[in-house]
């Protein structure tokens, strides 16, 4: 028995751009349906790792400094309305969390500190939050495709509800994609439910991407670990086995230098930098940095560990769904994107570092998202219109079906995207020859029919790919060296390629300079 | 990734099943919960955390340890204080204070504000 609901606006996802989004949509006094693949308040990248939030107060030097700081490193594709009116929206909302009573800390002087969340602390209330806004939270359930009505614009969602098992559709006057990036399961910390389904859903609405070059973003971790917090590896120096310093190498600058050293040879870390007072803060800042170490029975401040490099995609990296407009709506009506799942550009460019300016996005895109949702949706009425199901690879076969071994398509991708030599020191010749067996994992899927719960990691598998093609296709239109999107073969910055890059098509990959609106 | 159960304290509140992100555990015939598909876990520990009995102990690695491990050393565990160490790590349960309260790290610049994340 399917579970048939309907409402105004329907927000796929339970992370932190997500829950913003319902309670926003819900202040407008629209009804809200959230549909999240995990557990919303567990879910996704920042209920496990946490994070620092780009919080500035409103004061003009300080606003000037903090939206000039990354400019360069984001290769100037940044854009300073954006920025503004992020750091307007996330100092008001995250004052909104402290009048919600988040325990934010006090610091030396007795001012409360607002730059950071906890990621479990953080979560678990936003969903109180949105449970007490009224919205219906659908947990375990899996979207697996958009609904279109006939006129193109979206109407909603499928998915399959996998501890109930049983299918679900949700129609809506409009849709928010808060799915979060794409880190391809490679078990960076809280990411592995981040397989870029939103952007495949999107694009099969015939919506686009944009920077999907800058997805190349690599996390630092304790060998065979999953915690790919980063910040305290400023306090690192790197060596090698031998014990001598691998020079070079650094968390912030030369994280390529370990990429490098590790195709070849063990890289082992110490936190040697840190002295007795930064190591004692440290552990309150971070409880969940030290869970590793505890564990394994390491002190990282003077037992050197092995360490390795998680792919983060797209969760750290700033390519997502292209949006259009100040409502984060995208070029379909009634779909509207926030969050990783949404292209970071406006405020990043091409690079990003830690947390702080993506709980930022999550936070503003997330809220702006869902009021432009729930004014669409008030726009269009409650009248029945009649919808089809959008999804096609890994769910319904586009000519004669064949049977595929969808884990098998999964390690395929991984092949091609997870390691260093492929995607983080990327090369035009490497590429090239991945884009090839890339596209022919996606022409498998093509073939592909699905049902009930086996279409949930089919639809993964088609996501993942998907997104890898529009990665690999956009580092090729990219023929220089800006932000994260490093070319071996274009080492320099172009000051003639100063654009972004636009992208999308699902058999059909394209990618082409962003047209000036 | 979730390496133990701890048949002796878990109470069969199901909480564990619903809040992994992945899906990894099932109710079991006996009521308790059964890790069904460990694979699937992606060692974030959110399973610890919610869990009011302190009864699972996620390993740190990524990928299933020996049965010899100490990560099925339940008596180990226990002495040891890392059974339930993350849930009072971060404060949470009867009587604890959010951590978050006092999350005041290190600033890692000379100007910037203590880290609290």
């Amino acid at each position: 028995m399917t579970l048939e609901l309907t409402t105004d606006v329907l927000v796929v996802g339970g992370g932190p751009a997500a829950t913003w989004a319902a309670l926003k949509a819900a202040e407008e006094g629209a009804a809200v349906v959230l549909a999240d693949k995990g557990y919303c308040g567990t879910s996704g990248a920042t209920a496990s790792v946490g994070t620092g939030v780009w919080y500035v107060p409103p004061e003009p030097d300080a606003r000037e400094a903090a939206m000039a700081s990354r400019e360069a490193l984001g290769g100037y594709l940044a854009d300073r309305r954006w920025m503004a009116r992020v750091l307007d929206e996330t100092y008001e909302r995250v004052n909104e969390l402290a009048d919600a009573k988040y325990p934010f800390p006090v610091g030396p002087d007795g001012t409360s500190l607002r730059n950071g969340l906890q990621g479990p602390e953080y979560m678990r209330r936003q969903r109180i939050r949105v449970r007490r806004a009224g919205v219906t939270i659908l947990d375990h359930s899996p979207v697996t495709e958009l609904l279109t009505s006939f006129d193109g614009a979206v109407a909603g969602a499928a998915g399959h509800q996998r501890q109930a098992d049983r299918p679900f559709r949700v129609r809506a006057g409009a849709v928010v994609l808060a799915t979060g990036g794409c880190a391809f399961l490679s078990k960076a910390f809280g990411c592995n439910v981040n397989t870029g389904d939103g952007a495949l859903f999107a694009a099969e609405a015939g919506a686009e991407l944009s920077g999907m070059e800058f997805s190349n973003s690599y996390g630092i971790a304790p060998e065979h670990t999953s915690v790919t917090k980063t910040a305290f590896y400023n306090y690192a120096t790197f060596y090698r086995a031998d014990g001598s310093v691998l020079e070079g190498a650094g968390s912030q600058r030369g994280r390529s230098v370990i990429a490098r050293t590790l195709l070849s040879e063990k890289v082992f870390c110490k936190l040697d930098l840190a002295d007795e007072a930064a190591q004692k803060a440290m552990r309150l800042a971070q409880p969940n940095f030290f869970l590793t170490f505890d564990r394994l029975g390491v002190n990282p401040f003077t037992d050197p560990f092995a360490v390795t490099l998680l792919a983060e995609g797209t969760v750290r990296g700033t390519g997502g769904i292209r949006i259009v407009d100040d409502g984060c709506a995208t070029t379909v009506p009634g779909l509207y994107a926030a969050g990783d799942a949404a292209t970071r550009e406006l405020i990043c460019g091409g690079f990003t570092g830690g947390g702080s300016h993506n709980a930022a996005w999550a936070i503003s895109s997330g809220s702006w998202s869902g009021r432009a949702a729930a004014r669409f949706a008030r726009s269009i009425g409650r009248g029945a219109r009649r919808v089809q199901a959008a999804g096609g690879a890994g769910l319904r076969p586009a000519g004669r079906s064949s049977d595929v071994d969808i884990a098998e398509a999964v390690r395929t991708v991984q092949a091609e995207v997870l390691p260093y030599d492929k995607n983080y020191l990327r090369h035009g010749d490497v590429l090239r020859d991945a884009l090839g067996v890339l596209d022919g994992v996606w022409e498998s899927l093509r073939s592909v029919e699905s049902a009930g719960i086996a279409s949930v990691p089919a639809r993964q598998a088609a996501a993942m790919v998907a997104h890898a093609r529009w990665m690999y296709t956009s580092a090729l239109v990219r023929n220089e060296s800006r932000g994260m999107a490093k070319r071996l073969d274009h080492p320099e910055l172009d000051p003639s390629q100063h654009h972004r890059i636009t992208s999308g098509g699902l058999d059909r990959v394209w990618a082409r300079p962003e047209v000036a609106a | 990734m979730i390496e133990l159960i701890s048949t002796q304290q878990c109470i069969a509140c199901d909480k564990c099943i619903l809040v992994c992100p992945t899906n990894v555990f099932d109710r079991g015939a006996d009521g308790l919960p059964v890790i069904s598909r460990q694979s699937d876990c992606q060692t974030c520990f959110q399973c610890e955390a919610n869990c009011p009995a302190d009864a699972l102990f996620v390993a740190p690695h990524t990928h299933p340890l020996p049965e010899a491990s100490f990560a099925h050393d339940e008596e180990h565990l226990r002495r040891t204080g890392l059974l339930g160490s993350y849930r009072r790590d971060i404060g949470w349960g009867r009587g604890r204070t959010p951590a978050a309260a006092r999350a005041v790290g290190p600033a890692l610049s000379p100007s910037g504000p203590p880290l609290i994340s």
